[in-house]
């Protein structure tokens, strides 16, 4: 018993490096798009060296001044948000938060959106000149702003046009961010992987409401806002194994992740990688926790790389 | 900035609905400003899911005799209880473990002329918003500043804290809405008729929405320096989430300039921001779990 023990100390730490699209990630964590700025907000918390990969908040073509307060809502186990995307758009991110990314060398994945298909084409033409941009990722599924991403996240035709319309713009390898908010998730991710994509993430947020029975009317300003946090796990799991079943392109599994055990269970059903969100909200050091208990977890059942744990459910 | 798991050393009620919390806090004495805010988490449960920000009341160290540390450094939280959080909140006893992240944001900027030109402060607190104006007092005085204290609320059991004050040796004046204690009226009725006295002062204010838009007038016709700290409801806390902004002064649609609570504030320069009745975001009183 004892020897056994101390073979398992000998033993070098599980390999955590995966791919994606060509990309290497040292390990299969990352944040999700709109809960870690551009980076920079978080480095006093967390060396943003040990990350997978660092997702930028998304970027429009123009500077965008998102929805009027209140944006929050806290939910059982959850929270809702209507930020309204909200952000310094591509010429200030190219002249002003490129800097700061080009510091660190973990690779560096640009989330971006567009309301129109001219947007997302430009965009992601800026995007593809920018040296630092290591892949980007695409998102038709926020469900915040009216003339946005909805309807680009929800009906497969669309999708694949401005899939297939930015494919031909980007070298770099092109991730799309599904909507959880359509009847077959599955549809979706089919027609995103024959337009081009070279990965998908899945999922963005839930559309909710929360109610002010006090002030009698609904909490957020916008009235909808897209649910996260641990209350939406069980949905994006089971969307995320339907996902990988359909295609053959890798996943990327986004939805409640608090801990390493959440992971765990993404990257079992068959993600390639993870992304965590609200649990940034709520401990800025949260997935230096849960990278090291992904080794932790590898390393006590004896498992030397990560890549063999996921998919392999049984 | 830290984050850290750390104990609560007392949760004492002060007024009914009110508490007085410590939290071992290594570094607080040293690290932290006047107007500056922690994030809270209750527990380590997913519900409620989010830390709650709560100004810094003050720090102190405290030497220990019995114990094998020499001393303990610590902060302490004043709040309301006004929602889940807070409630959960009252509910702690020494040696309770809360998630301490903090201390962050900007907090109150005291003019290199303060003690010298700067011979008298103004400090409007409006119910649970006379929290981060106890540090401020504390420095202010330790300059040699004359500081005024005004305190408003509904009634005298929403007027905190004024044995600290006095010990300090700061003038304290009263408002309530229903003259239980002090002078039956607002406490911006104060600041007009302070204002008149004192013509050449630094303001420094913290309440609701309503009372700082009043006395943002008071002060801009009296032409003293103003500056506000303000509350929000926040989930990140270090400016990621932007759930916490403000407009600044110069915000349009077509250029917009937010400014987050909680990195750029929750203490600002009146200057900075832009005044109109949707600028601070909507009226809510009371805030639910809020700065």
């Amino acid at each position: 018993m004892s020897s056994l023990n101390h073979m398992k100390r000998m033993s070098p730490p599980p390999k955590l490096e995966v791919e994606i699209a060509g990309l290497r990630l040292k390990n299969p964590v990352m944040p999700a798009s709109g809960t870690f700025g551009y980076g920079e907000e978080f480095s006093p918390y967390l060396d943003l060296e040990q990350l997978g990969a660092i997702v930028t908040k998304g970027i429009s073509l123009a500077p965008k001044a998102g929805n009027p307060m209140p944006r929050l809502a806290e939910t059982p186990a959850g929270m809702l948000n209507a930020i309204g995307l909200q952000n310094v758009g591509i010429e200030a991110f190219c002249s002003q938060k490129v800097e700061f990314l080009k510091k660190i060398s973990t690779p560096v994945i640009v989330n971006f959106f567009g309301n129109t298909l001219e947007e997302y084409i430009e965009v992601a033409r800026r995007l593809n000149e920018v040296e630092r941009v290591d892949a980007v990722e695409l998102n038709i599924s926020c469900p915040n702003v009216k003339a946005g991403g909805i309807v680009f996240g929800t009906d497969p035709v669309t999708a694949a046009r401005v899939v297939s319309a930015v494919r031909r713009e980007v070298q770099v390898p092109l991730i799309v961010k599904l909507s959880p908010n359509v009847t077959d998730i599955r549809v979706m991710a089919r027609a995103v992987e024959d337009a081009g994509a070279d990965a998908i993430s899945c999922i963005n947020t839930l559309t909710g409401m929360a109610v002010d029975l006090e002030r009698r009317c609904l909490s957020l300003a916008n009235g909808t806002g897209g649910l996260s946090g641990p209350a939406i796990k069980p949905v994006a799991l089971r969307m995320v194994h339907q996902v990988v079943s359909s295609v053959s392109i890798p996943v990327i599994g986004i939805g409640g992740i608090m801990s390493a055990e959440d992971a765990l269970e993404f990257l079992l059903v068959g993600a390639r990688a993870v992304q965590v969100g609200t649990a940034n909200l709520v401990n800025p050091g949260a997935m230096a926790n849960i990278i090291a208990g992904i080794e932790e977890f590898l390393a006590q059942r004896g498992i030397e790389d990560v890549n063999s744990w996921i998919g392999s459910l049984k | 900035m830290k984050d850290s798991i750390t104990t609560v050393l007392y949760n004492r009620q002060m007024a009914p609905g009110y508490y007085c919390m410590g939290i071992a806090a290594p570094g607080y004495p040293q690290l932290a400003r006047p107007g500056q805010f922690v994030m809270v988490r209750v527990n380590q449960s997913y519900d409620p899911l989010l830390r709650r920000p709560f100004g810094i009341f003050r720090t102190g160290t405290e030497e220990l005799s019995h114990s094998e540390m020499e001393s303990q450094d610590y902060m302490e939280v004043v709040y309301k209880v006004v929602g889940r959080g807070t409630r959960l909140m009252s509910h702690l006893v020494a040696g309770d473990e809360v998630g301490l992240l903090g201390p962050l944001g900007q907090g109150f900027c005291i003019s290199p002329d303060a003690g010298g030109a700067m011979r008298d402060a103004v400090l409007v607190g409006g119910g649970i918003g006379v929290v981060p104006l106890f540090m401020l007092a504390q420095q202010l005085v330790a300059r040699g500043v004359k500081v005024h204290l005004l305190l408003g609320g509904r009634n005298c059991g929403d007027i905190l804290a004024l044995a600290e004050f006095e010990r300090l040796g700061v003038k304290t004046s009263i408002a309530t809405d229903d003259g239980t204690l002090g002078e039956k009226c607002f406490v911006t009725q104060l600041l007009q008729a302070t204002l008149q006295k004192f013509p050449a002062v630094q303001v420094f204010a913290c309440g609701p929405t309503p009372m700082l838009h009043a006395v943002q007038q008071i002060c801009a016709a009296a032409g003293a320096e103003l500056q506000v700290s303000l509350e929000a409801t926040m989930a990140c806390g270090v400016g990621a989430c932007l759930g916490c902004v403000v407009e600044g002064r110069n915000h349009s649609e077509q250029q917009p300039e937010y400014l987050c609570t909680c990195k750029q504030g929750p203490v600002f320069d009146a200057h900075e921001l832009a005044w109109t009745q949707e600028a601070l975001g909507p009226v809510l009183t009371p805030a639910e779990d809020s700065l």
